[in-house]
């Protein structure tokens, strides 16, 4: 194992855990503030990268596809949670993940119905497409510096945003006690809109980064929702920063259990052995992570609930 | 008097010798939604163009199509294949994609002594020591493709390949079929998570193994992840990438593209095969739908023409089924693929062809054919099977 293939491995588990940040923290603050299960966050994620994918072929630009991807989905967040999801969040968590559920059928068929059954053609901008050298020997591809660039713009952004603006404290307030918050005068619809719109924002970024990269088809929301819990669930609930470092977390174990568990199997136990079970512990190394921290820390690691 | 003449033409007609059928009666379970339901949906559109070329008959005689969607559930597939035999009394169930689906409908099929006619998966069991006279491999064997890219991989010379393959039965399957093939070292074997979606990691260990060629075997959705990031990292331009024949599907290249281009696959059929049959199914499936067939589509197409051939040797007496399967094994119809006969085992022996994806005049992805790999190739399993 080099020391170089070690960096870029970190680099990898680096770019995965910011890409599930983006989808983490909108999660987190829905759950934490509004108390919302919300299964279709990773519908909102799908619309983004098919939107980014559709716009940026109309446009001819990735910039303007995926601007317009973003305002788009968010739009969708909002309408969709003053008319559907408003109503959930009096009710019992059951029936929110009943009718979120719903929703993750009823956008999967629309976007089959809308774009057809084949993945979508959506391909890494040509500025991009190069490789940057970062150290003699070690060269990176430039898209994925770039995600975890804008990873790592966003997640500041969040950080002055919830920690040093008057909207941010509102979220705070909310997300450490809800009933208070009403009662000291905060217009909690309002701020429940605009915090949708802002996580169905960030759904739609991380769909448009991660589209280049990964097949844009029917049901891509899925796999990448149960990871999205799991850092929420590691970090903590309505914890931005605890959805940061949870899905770095997750990012670098997730990384890091597949380059290295299978080798390091291989030296202990016979081949055979080793074979079977590296790659299976390797694929349930972040479940494994979310029991050690929840048995340490059981509302997670930055809890907000006061 | 006129009673006792009712109950005489009433017994006169219940003894009357079992006519042949007035139609054909086909069961047809896909997976038609989901992820999946490209693949079956190439299948069904290969069948129902065939279904035209036969004008709507099999053997002289009109067919009921019965289209179900088994939705990738083995549980649904398992009602539809009952619904089929036991209500709708079927002639023939085909159309099946998956292997487990497979496995769920074989009891209730096989119990309704109807045949089976798979137009994809082949599961290797059913190919040895659990083959069946009711089934039918209409396509391949499940590690046929893999056989051939093993081979090609070791025909060239390749010594240190790097093997990636998701980690579940049928990648195994999928590897050791290229294992029986190719003779070389490994610069590494890794297993993926079924549905992973980054290969980062993966890309990275390959890039420091330093193989001289990649094998991958990643189907669906997987495979279009993978290509997509092998080509971003620029490996393509470092390490030929070499597949089998269901990771470059034309469906697949259509939708992924540039990305695709100059990598390396083996399958049983392609586009440019030189024969009549084959020239009139490609034109006639880009007229109906639009697209160019993959070999799905030709696997549904070629099924139908076997039915077809089967009940025409039959003269329509599908009740006699032991004339019936002497006449699918007969196989007495010209496949799109070329040479074609059914081994002992009711597999396919038949060629697999290297093909290489390039652009063609028109600016389409396609496979272009660039070698023979195998000739009337037998599968692995045939020795095990005591029919």
């Amino acid at each position: 194992m080099s020391g170089l293939l070690f960096a870029e491995q970190c680099l990898n588990g680096l770019q995965f855990g910011l890409m599930l940040f983006l989808l983490a923290a909108g999660l987190t603050l829905v759950f934490g503030i509004m108390d919302l299960i919300n299964l279709a966050h990773g519908s909102l994620y799908m619309l983004g990268a098919y939107l980014a994918a559709t716009l940026t072929q109309a446009t001819d630009s990735f910039l303007s596809g995926v601007a317009l991807a973003l305002c788009a989905t968010a739009l969708i967040g909002m309408l969709l949670e003053l008319t559907v999801l408003r109503h959930l969040y009096r009710r019992d968590h059951l029936s929110q993940v009943l009718a979120t559920f719903a929703l993750i059928l009823i956008a999967n068929e629309a976007t089959r119905a809308i774009w057809g059954v084949q993945p979508l053609s959506f391909n890494v901008p040509a500025a991009l497409s190069g490789s940057v050298q970062l150290l003699p020997g070690l060269s990176y591809s430039a898209f994925r510096l770039a995600i975890i660039a804008v990873g790592l713009l966003v997640a500041a952004l969040l950080y002055l945003l919830i920690g040093r603006t008057r909207i941010g404290m509102l979220v705070r307030a909310g997300a450490s006690n809800r009933a208070m918050a009403t009662a000291m005068g905060t217009n909690i619809q309002r701020l429940f809109t605009a915090l949708f719109g802002v996580g169905a924002a960030l759904c739609a970024l991380a769909g448009a980064m991660l589209g280049p990269l990964l097949a844009v088809q029917v049901g891509m929301g899925e796999n990448i929702l149960i990871l999205a819990f799991v850092v929420v669930v590691i970090g903590g609930i309505g914890s931005v920063r605890g959805a940061f470092v949870g899905a770095l977390l997750v990012g670098v174990v997730d990384t890091f259990g597949r380059a290295f568990v299978p080798l390091t199997l291989r030296q202990f136990l016979p081949p055979a052995l080793a074979d079977a079970a590296g790659p299976s512990l390797a694929a349930i190394s972040i479940y494994i992570l979310m029991i050690l921290v929840l048995l340490w820390k059981p509302q997670g690691l930055f809890p907000s609930r006061a | 008097m006129k009673k006792q003449l009712l109950w005489l033409a009433l017994l006169g007609a219940l003894t009357l010798p079992a006519q042949a059928a007035d139609k054909i009666k086909i069961g047809f379970i896909s997976t038609l939604s989901g992820p999946g339901g490209v693949l079956g949906a190439a299948i069904r559109d290969g069948f129902n163009l065939a279904l035209e070329h036969t004008g709507g008959k099999v053997g002289g005689l009109p067919v009921e199509l019965i289209v179900e969607d088994d939705q990738q559930k083995p549980d649904v597939a398992k009602q539809l294949a009952d619904k089929m035999t036991k209500r709708d009394k079927v002639d023939f169930v085909t159309g099946v994609v998956f292997q487990n689906i497979m496995q769920a409908i074989e009891q209730p099929v096989f119990q309704a002594q109807t045949y089976l006619i798979s137009t994809n998966t082949g599961p290797s069991d059913l190919a040895g020591e659990r083959c069946n006279p009711l089934f039918f491999a209409a396509a391949w064997v499940s590690d046929s493709y893999s056989e051939a890219t093993g081979k090609n991989m070791n025909d060239k010379g390749y010594k240190n390949v790097f093997v990636i393959a998701p980690n579940y039965p049928g990648g195994k399957d999928v590897v050791n079929g290229f294992k029986r093939f190719y003779k070389g070292g490994y610069a590494g074997e890794v297993y993926t998570k079924l549905g992973q979606l980054d290969y980062a990691v993966e890309l990275s260990q390959l890039r420091a193994a330093k193989p001289d060629a990649v094998f991958f075997f990643l189907p669906g959705g997987m495979g279009v992840n993978f290509i997509k990031q092998y080509h971003q990292a620029g490996l393509n331009k470092e390490f030929p990438l070499f597949g089998t024949g269901w990771s470059f599907d034309q469906d697949t290249l259509a939708a992924v593209g540039e990305p695709t281009l100059g990598a390396l696959n083996a399958a049983h059929w392609n586009l440019d095969i030189d024969n009549p049959q084959n020239k009139k199914f490609v034109a006639d499936f880009e007229k109906k739908y639009n697209r160019l067939p993959n070999e799905f589509a030709s696997q549904g197409y070629d099924a139908l023409m076997l039915i077809d051939a089967a009940v025409r040797d039959v003269k329509g007496k599908v009740e006699d089924k032991e004339a019936l399967r002497k006449a699918l094994e007969a196989a007495n119809f010209k496949s799109v693929r070329g040479p074609f006969k059914f081994n002992k085992n009711h597999f396919p022996i038949q060629n697999y062809y290297l093909r290489q994806v390039v652009k063609d005049d028109k600016g389409r992805f396609v496979n272009k054919t660039v070698a023979t790999i195998f000739t009337d190739h037998p599968d692995a399993y045939v020795s095990a099977c005591k029919m």
